[in-house]
């Protein structure tokens, strides 16, 4: 065995065990942050009106929140255009990795191949224009820190990285699918030699392992607000909001 | 301290809608409370100076607080400072502080989250965290004071991320520390003491009533009472304290309007107040003075509680079943506020052919939402079906003003203060300029503390303007 290959063997150890790492606090992290909000009870009534009446009525409405941004829709237009588009592509993006982690792939992820291009370019355009914003306007200049500026760049080296391997510095793909199906049946095998898409793979598990920790756990938070989710049942009749830390009446 | 000597121009905004102010760093950082005297802040089981390990002890609460708050713990989180809320706090629109956008006022509290809450915050600069210290509880104390919790920001925010339970929980953890401010711990102090949040005593109260009755009797001719402490009457009227001694003319509407129906009705001395100061305090407070709203009703025997025109005695409302218990000895629906009454009454035919708009064609009426009961409590078109009822002339405010998307006063969640009086004013520009552009010279709306600030923030920004009841203008109109 020569040098290069006992240091590829290392380099090949070093992603599988950074791999499993970043999958572990991603799904760690999200379950103990997602375990403390349903732990924790909400001690009264709280919900924004106007609201729904009836749970069914508060769930459309968080699905509303999540699926379509009404109150984002309702401060800024310009703002709710980017961020909508952003996700959209996001969600796409997200959809068709599919075809990396199942075999076989579902037809629908196959379809994508003729639009995930355009959602590749749609994604980095909404990163840059979304960077833009944060810089352009006062107001968003002034609130806008460290992490902010982070988040967007993490984003935008993989959607960059994600397109060059896909489209113009091609990896191949049976490497591909090779590694991350050998992560998921805890047979691991090295990833492929390809700078690019290790830089592309380095910078998804460093968002791996930042998600649960940072303000990108929105995605989980959105279903957990109490001003969005609890339907207004003050007045019916037999209703009663019952605080789960305190239920004696007062002294 | 006026804002006059900054540069806030009295400019008629366009289309009522004013424009967001270019940033003024610190521009309302000197406006702030009159620290609380011990005699209250002892009155209302606080702590009557500085505790000593108060940072310590700050934590400690505040950790308590993420445990029983699911919105505290969630709203710590999730913020992604998109800045969609920069622009909606009234009290930015007027002082053009950034520390009263309400992402900037919520980042107070969550850069000592992540100090001492997340694995980040422990480990450096780049995460935007900070000590609890001086400096910060400084600033705690000066812009959490500058929030009316109005809510407003959640109506715009893409999570509902609700500005006012954060500043709920930061005065909840200053309080446990001994930070609190003169005016909420007075006020809180006085209902425990005389029932009311203006410390009227009962034998006042009492006096005040007999003086409406002659008066209201020497003007319409008729017996109309204003009972107190009758035992079993039908309906125990909590209206806030201020509606019998400075908006008279809404607690004239009570009585004029039970007349009219024929209901026996009555206040009670041992609790004339709905407004519930504890909402600006702690939850100890806010539960010990809501309290008295049944026990109140409970030894005078009556068959259900009507709240009167309040906002912050509507959101103590709803807590009521939560925070002191079933309500199922009162005749439903409970908890029920007077619009809705009014509304089911006038739906019912109660006052048909008994009214006569034309009694306030004098007036051309605009309506302005207070906070709590549009946001908190669901009362959007009660108000405005009473007000088609009795006015000819009815004029909205521009669209992004009204409804859920109404602008605070600016003097709600415990601001209503003389030492506040320039972020009071700042704070009610917004509201201001889009009642100019109405040009209406009545603004109706249900809320005491409105009825109080309004009238000041008015005659401020020169709009010239009535302000008063709902109930004020229905049973003027009224036939006896």
């Amino acid at each position: 065995m020569d040098t290069s290959s006992v240091l590829w063997t290392l380099f090949s150890v070093f992603y599988i065990g950074l791999s499993y790492f970043a999958a572990l606090c991603l799904v760690f992290g999200l379950l103990s942050k997602i375990y403390g909000y349903l732990r924790t009870p909400m001690p009264w009534p709280e919900v924004v009106t106007p609201a729904p009446e009836t749970e069914g009525g508060a769930v459309l409405r968080v699905a509303g929140d999540v699926l379509i941004f009404p109150n984002l829709f309702k401060a800024d237009k310009y703002l709710w255009v980017g961020a909508w588009v952003f996700h959209v592509a996001l969600a796409a993006i997200l959809f068709r990795h599919l075809r990396y982690f199942t075999y076989p792939v579902p037809s629908l992820v196959l379809y994508m191949e003729t639009v995930a291009l355009f959602f590749g370019y749609l994604f980095g355009l909404t990163i840059l224009y979304l960077f833009w914003r944060r810089l352009a306007l006062p107001r968003s200049l002034y609130i806008s820190n460290v992490p902010d500026y982070f988040a967007l760049i993490l984003l935008g080296g993989i959607a960059a990285s994600g397109i060059l391997v896909s489209y113009w510095l091609h990896v191949n793909i049976v490497d591909v699918k090779a590694y991350i199906l050998g992560l998921m049946t805890l047979r691991p095998v090295s990833p492929p030699a390809h700078p690019l898409f290790l830089v592309h793979l380095t910078l998804v598990l460093i968002l791996m392992i930042y998600f649960p920790f940072s303000k990108l756990l929105h995605a989980g938070g959105v279903f957990f607000s109490p001003a969005r989710n609890q339907p207004y049942k003050i007045q019916n009749p037999g209703h009663r909001y019952v605080n789960p830390w305190d239920q004696s009446v007062g002294d | 301290m006026k804002f006059d000597e900054t540069p806030i121009v009295k400019d008629p905004a366009k289309e009522g809608i004013l424009s967001p102010p270019k940033i003024r760093e610190n521009a309302s950082a000197a406006v702030r409370c009159y620290p609380s005297k011990p005699k209250d802040t002892q009155a209302i089981g606080l702590p009557g100076e500085r505790v000593p390990d108060w940072q310590e002890k700050a934590i400690a609460k505040f950790a308590e607080l993420l445990e029983k708050n699911k919105a505290l713990r969630v709203y710590m989180d999730i913020c992604v400072r998109c800045g969609a809320c920069t622009d909606k706090c009234q009290f930015y629109l007027g002082t053009g502080d950034p520390q009263n956008f309400p992402v900037m006022r919520a980042e107070l509290m969550r850069k000592v989250y992540r100090r001492y809450f997340t694995p980040a915050g422990r480990m450096g600069a780049l995460s935007e965290a900070a000590d609890f210290d001086e400096a910060m509880l400084e600033k705690w104390y000066t812009y959490f004071y500058q929030c009316s919790e109005c809510r407003r920001c959640s109506v715009f925010c893409p999570y509902g991320i609700d500005t006012a339970e954060i500043t709920m929980a930061a005065r909840e953890i200053m309080a446990s520390i001994g930070v609190s401010t003169k005016y909420v711990t007075e006020v809180v102090a006085k209902v425990y003491e005389r029932g009311n949040n203006l410390g009227i005593p009962p034998a006042a109260w009492k006096d005040n009533c007999e003086f409406l009755e002659q008066d209201v009797e020497e003007e319409t001719g008729k017996p109309i009472r204003f009972p107190v402490d009758d035992y079993g009457a039908d309906i125990l009227l909590v209206p806030p304290s201020a509606d019998n001694f400075a908006n008279v003319d809404t607690m004239v509407g009570y009585g004029k309007l039970f007349y009219a129906l024929g209901i026996r009705w009555t206040t009670s001395t041992y609790c004339n107040e709905g407004g519930n100061f504890g909402l600006f305090l702690n939850y100890q407070n806010l539960k010990k003075v809501n309290k008295r709203i049944i026990d109140a009703a409970r030894m005078l025997n009556v068959k259900t509680i009507i709240w009167g025109e309040c906002g912050h005695a509507w959101r103590g409302a709803i807590l009521t079943p939560t925070l002191n218990g079933p309500m199922d000895m009162f005749d439903p629906p409970y908890p029920y506020h007077i619009s809705q009454f009014m509304v089911k009454m006038i739906r019912q035919g109660a006052f048909k052919g008994r009214i006569d708009k034309s009694a306030n064609d004098d007036y051309i009426v605009t309506y302005h939402d207070p906070c709590n009961t549009a946001r908190a409590g669901q009362l959007l078109d009660e108000p405005r079906e009473i007000l088609q009822h009795c006015v000819n002339h009815f004029i909205e405010m521009p669209r992004n003003t009204i409804r859920e998307k109404t602008y605070c006063c600016g003097a709600g969640g415990g601001l209503l203060t003389d030492e506040l009086m320039p972020i009071r004013m700042a704070g009610g520009k917004p509201r201001a300029m889009a009642v100019k552009h109405t040009g209406a010279n009545y603004l109706a709306t249900i809320c005491a503390i409105c009825k109080a600030q309004l009238p000041e923030s008015m005659h401020y920004w020169d709009v010239p303007v009535k302000v008063g009841g709902t109930i004020d203008l229905f049973t003027r109109a009224l036939l006896l």
